[in-house]
């Protein structure tokens, strides 16, 4: 047999996967060197969608960079919305009222439940698991629905402004929430019931894409994936900001960092979510969602057209935008991906000098062949959907 | 303070490579002199007061105008003492290169290029330093304060 193989004719195959490949449902391509079907080598290609966010922020206002934000990361959208504006917050060194802190940890918790009903549904889609999508991507629905609710929109929300909120809560919000949740655990158990038994999906994801928690941690690995490898690092735990420290949740850790492991810290991340969102709405202070402070934060609409200060106050900083002294901070909010942060440089103008994000899928993507070398080529379907890279974040 | 502890250890060790420290909001800070750099992310991953195991964030900032142009800057935190510093060094436009930390850090090696990309500045000792979100053939460096924000390049298809 051994002299058989020497005689065969086998040269390295190199394959391209990707920009557009359905295994790669960023758009990302992956150079893969085949021996066979073993992977010898992989390179990944990204940038496909570079948009200059960067470039974008430094040309308009501090107010103006909100919006960009959304485009970050799509899928969990109002998470990158508070990112910014407590950067920004840090950055002019003021602290929002109470009730917007609890609001927005609310905004938080529901996109990170919709980004990982989302990740899990679609890796479970990849390996066949089209029931499971569909059951999740309807609990999906229904928190967008939850989102839709609060702010008028379920993907590009722009809910969030410097020093407050775009609005208070709707009525009938609570009632709704409680009547989504009992539907979304009911689909939680059910696809519970259909992936984390189930032999087939069990074989795909074990043991596959694992990785020691030091490695990790030298490869800038942060959330689910980290925690995976079993370190409970999450940035709510560890540097709590808004009302997080008031909050009484678990921070979910696996073993090996395998898929399998990924898989199952998000499907119980989901979990705990709903109980901050619970808890939130429950412990829910009342009083002002804005602060006061014409400077940073535009006033009331009757007020600005009812009183002379208010008016030019407006005029002041939608023209010439909102003026944080100079200065620069780096501020981290626990993303559905991992640390999500901004480093912001102010010259004391009214745009941005310099904005940055730290985007969590980037330095996950970058250990894919890491990952990969001498796996199957069948095991990037896997472990590409549970790092989870969202090309707006990582591309920029 | 318990906060300072990253900046005077620092401070101790390198007399001569720290050019100035600031904590603005509470971030710690320290500009260092570029040829140390490798040094002193070594010493902050491995001394045991300050264990600084996670390089969260590496980019640039460039202050046009200002001599040495730019700076770069990093970002580490540090797991067991649950604690962060920015370490910045400053890079001149005409030698624009800097000592690069993969050896330290494996997870710099992106972040690098993306600096290389965006800023123009070279990572001496990195792996593969080139191009990484736009494409090979693009002129210029756009996030450098110069480069026009309306500048169009025509699309030349990727080079394998």
């Amino acid at each position: 047999m051994s002299d058989l193989m020497k005689d065969l004719h086998t040269e390295h195959m190199v394959i391209n996967m990707g920009p557009s490949h359905p295994v790669t449902h960023g758009t990302v391509k992956f150079l893969v060197t085949l021996d066979g079907e073993n992977i010898v080598d992989m390179k990944v290609d990204i940038g496909y969608l570079h948009r200059g966010f960067e470039k974008m922020c430094e040309s308009g206002t501090w107010q103006q960079v909100i919006p960009y934000t959304d485009r970050l990361n799509y899928v969990s959208p109002l998470i990158n919305n508070v990112g910014y504006a407590l950067a920004v917050e840090k950055l002019i060194g003021i602290e929002v009222p109470e009730r917007c802190q609890y609001l927005r940890v609310i905004a938080c918790e529901l996109s990170r439940i919709a980004d990982h009903l989302t990740n899990v549904a679609a890796g479970g889609l990849e390996l066949g698991a089209f029931t499971a999508f569909l059951y999740f991507v309807e609990a999906r629905e229904l928190v967008w629905d939850l989102i839709e609710m609060l702010c008028g929109a379920r993907v590009t929300v722009n809910f969030v402004r410097i020093g407050g909120l775009k609005n208070d809560l709707p009525q009938g919000f609570q009632d709704k929430t409680r009547a989504v949740f009992k539907e979304c655990r009911r689909l939680w158990n059910d696809v519970d019931k259909l992936l984390t038994k189930n032999r087939i999906f069990i074989d795909r994801v074990r043991n596959v894409g694992d990785i020691s928690a030091e490695e990790a941690i030298a490869y800038g690995f942060t959330g689910p994936c980290l925690r995976a490898c079993g370190i409970p690092y999450d940035v709510r735990k560890a540097q709590p900001y808004l009302v997080y420290d008031r909050m009484d949740f678990e921070v979910p850790i696996g073993e090996t960092g395998d898929n399998f492991d990924k898989y199952l810290v998000r499907m119980e991340e989901i979990q705990q979510s709903m109980k901050i969102v619970e808890q939130a709405l429950s412990q829910l202070p009342d009083g002002p969602i804005n602060l006061d402070l014409p400077q940073y934060r535009m006033q009331p609409k009757e007020d600005i057209y009812h009183r002379i200060d208010s008016l030019i106050f407006h005029f002041k900083t939608v023209i010439d935008g909102i003026k944080p002294p100079p200065g620069e901070v780096y501020f981290a909010v626990e993303g559905a991906n991992g640390e999500l942060g901004f480093y912001l440089v102010s010259d004391g103008s009214g745009k941005p000098y310099k904005c940055r994000v730290r985007p969590p899928c980037f330095p996950l993507t970058a250990a894919m062949p890491r990952l990969m070398k001498g796996r199957l080529i069948a095991d990037i379907v896997p472990t590409f959907d549970m790092i989870n890279m969202i090309g707006g974040e990582c591309d920029r | 303070m318990e906060t300072n502890v990253t900046i005077k250890k620092l401070s101790n060790r390198f007399p001569g490579a720290i050019i100035e420290t600031h904590s603005h909001r509470g971030d710690d800070t320290a500009v260092v002199k570029k040829e140390s750099i490798l040094e002193i992310c070594t010493f902050l991953r491995d001394d045991e007061a300050l264990l600084y195991n996670f390089m969260m964030d590496l980019t640039v900032v460039d202050y046009l105008g200002r001599e040495p142009r730019f700076e770069v800057v990093y970002h580490l935190f540090s797991l067991r003492h649950n604690r962060r510093v920015r370490i910045k060094a400053r890079v001149s436009e005409a030698d624009a290169i800097i000592d690069s930390i993969v050896p330290v850090w494996v997870g710099a090696n992106w972040f690098e290029r993306e600096a290389f990309d965006m800023y123009g500045i070279t990572f001496k000792g990195h792996p593969e330093m080139r191009r990484i979100l736009l494409y090979e053939g693009f002129e210029g460096h756009p996030l450098r304060k110069d480069y026009p924000i309306k500048k169009r390049q025509p699309l030349i298809g990727p080079i394998n």
